[in-house]
């Protein structure tokens, strides 16, 4: 069977520099796909040329066997794919309410309507559903720009998954997020995607979460795939202790597994 | 019907009604007003999305100027053909304007607008089919041969002004609170999650700009029915600015602003000709500076205070 997303010698230069090379990562249904590597590594490159942000300079993306590279971000959201970001992309001066709202607006409609009101008794219900399956309903009057980071990346996360996509790219759900709320925000991450049977790639530097939460690891070094499999064989692999991760880490990643 | 519509429509027929008593100047500068702040109105939609355009005095210009053009050749004074005439042209200009100007923000925006309005301004005054810069006189309106007072006069452009504003404003109340609306907001938030929401950027302005056009170009429209002569000088860029800083003085947040502003501005501009004519201009800005300094968000912000006090 095909994998649900798939990439093909995929590359991308900026001028002389090259951000990412012969890059071949696929994800399936339901798989829950780790990304390691340094800063620079090309991870958040990969999500960008994946997400239509970027275009590749060469090599091919496919989506349930077709190619969607030139696709811009809207199209490559409307077909299935959609992402989180690094740094939580909302709209700050707006409350958590009308985020949702706006949200549910901009994606129901091809042609936004122009005199049926936005907010409605039943898509005012709908927000608050969609708040409390993340646990954030309590914010839902606050201003975006008052809230404290993990709820950002809740309501970005949350607002990534409106259309039920069948992939999930995930930028760093828990940077930012405070050590004691990283595992909270994860499962209530998890669950959701779960429920959904996404398949979901997410980066992560954090290599409690990345042992925790993933089903297969993929490790990227200087723009290319140093190692892609199991979790406990990409960590023990020698080229990633030494590139990524470093000699001295101790964790214990068959725990790791086992709790999550 | 909703009680927001309903209090628009019922402030339309008060001001309407109240036009009958008003002494000319009044009326007549109530005309202008009204016809200004259907200009900031469309203004407004683009500030929403974040957006300062310093080149509505094109289609101010060109809807005043298709006015009296189309009267003139099609020897029509009818009122409400002559401004869906305007309106027409100026969507249609808007439409090719806006493929280009929609890739554009800030000052690429503000500055591109402002390049446009100029090249009419300089058509214009090169123009001597158009009267050059003297410009020409415009017939009196006339809404299918017939006028409140017998004979076509101010009372029926003021009556058109009120009219278009209540129906604009209808409108705009409307189109704010729909997801179209809101888009303008989402934009100037923030443009990625709207792309990556599944909406594209380029074509919720692209749509903003032609409905701003259209206000423009029906305000330019009244204008012209209204004075009775139309210049050049309506492209000029102290024309645009005039809107903008109308809708600096109104506030932008809620569909009243505009007009708010638009009379306050013509009111304060009479007012310090007549009692500073060589002067008048530092009058106008001390007004601003004021209300900059005092009442950012624009007049109408003291009627939310008012309205927040009271509720509270």
């Amino acid at each position: 069977m095909s994998a649900l997303l798939e990439t093909r010698s995929l590359a991308r230069n900026f001028g002389a520099v090259t951000a990412a090379a012969d890059i071949d990562v696929s994800i399936n249904a339901g798989e829950i796909v780790g990304v390691i590597g340094s800063n620079g590594a090309g991870k958040t490159t990969f999500i960008n040329m994946v997400t239509g942000y970027l275009q590749p300079s060469s090599g091919d993306i496919l989506f349930k066997g077709k190619s969607i590279v030139g696709k811009n971000p809207r199209q490559v959201m409307r077909a299935g794919i959609c992402r989180s970001f690094q740094v939580a992309q909302l709209f700050p001066e707006l409350t958590v309410l009308d985020n949702v709202l706006i949200a549910y607006g901009l994606m129901q409609h091809r042609v936004l309507p122009m005199f049926r009101p936005l907010a409605t008794g039943n898509s005012i219900k709908q927000a608050e559903n969609l708040l409390q399956e993340y646990g954030i309903e309590s914010y839902l009057p606050e201003k975006v720009m008052t809230l404290p980071q993990g709820v950002r990346k809740l309501l970005d996360i949350a607002l990534a998954m409106l259309r039920e996509p069948e992939v999930l790219l995930l930028d760093e759900p828990t940077s930012g997020v405070a050590i004691d709320d990283k595992f909270d925000l994860m499962d209530t991450v998890m669950q959701a995607v779960r429920k959904s049977g996404a398949g979901v790639l997410f980066v992560e530097h954090d290599m409690e979460v990345i042992a925790r939460y993933s089903t297969r690891l993929i490790a990227f070094y200087d723009g290319r795939v140093l190692a892609d499999g199991p979790v406990a064989e990409v960590m023990d692999n020698e080229k990633v202790k030494e590139l990524v991760t470093g000699h001295h880490l101790e964790i214990d990643y068959k725990r790791e597994v086992a709790h999550a | 019907m909703r009680n927001s519509t309903l209090l628009v429509l019922g402030a339309g027929v008060a001001v309407m009604a109240a036009g009958m008593v008003m002494p000319g100047w009044l009326t007549f500068l109530l005309t202008l007003a009204l016809a200004k702040g259907l200009v900031v109105m469309g203004l407004l939609l683009l500030m929403k999305a974040g957006l300062v355009s310093f080149g509505q005095g094109l289609y101010y210009c060109l809807g005043a100027y298709c006015v009296g053009v189309a009267g003139d050749y099609l020897e029509t004074q009818n009122a409400l053909f002559l401004m869906l005439i305007a309106v027409v042209v100026c969507v249609a200009l808007a439409a090719v304007i806006g493929l280009l100007l929609c890739r554009y923000r800030d000052i690429f925006f503000a500055m591109f607008s402002m390049a446009f309005s100029m090249i009419l301004y300089g058509v214009l005054v090169k123009s001597s089919a158009f009267g050059s810069s003297d410009g020409f006189n415009v017939k009196p309106p006339l809404l299918f041969g017939w006028t409140p007072t017998g004979e076509p006069g101010p009372l029926m452009a003021y009556g058109l002004a009120v009219t278009a504003v209540t129906v604009v404003g209808i409108f705009v109340w409307n189109y704010l609170r729909s997801p179209m609306g809101y888009a303008g907001e989402a934009v100037r938030e923030n443009e990625i999650r709207v792309e990556y929401l599944g909406s594209s950027v380029r074509r919720i302005i692209y749509i903003k700009y032609l409905l701003a056009a259209a206000m423009a170009g029906l305000g330019g429209g009244i204008t012209a029915l209204a004075a009775g002569h139309i210049d050049p000088e309506m492209a000029y860029w102290t024309t645009s600015g005039e809107f903008v800083f109308i809708a600096l003085m109104g506030g932008t947040g809620h569909v009243a602003g505009p007009v708010i502003g638009a009379v306050l501005f013509e009111l304060i501009r009479t007012y310090a000709f007549q009692i500073s004519p060589y002067t008048w201009q530092m009058i106008l800005g001390i007004a601003l500076l004021a209300i900059i300094l005092y009442l950012p968000k624009g007049v109408w912000s003291l009627v939310e205070r008012f309205t927040k006090e009271k509720t509270s």
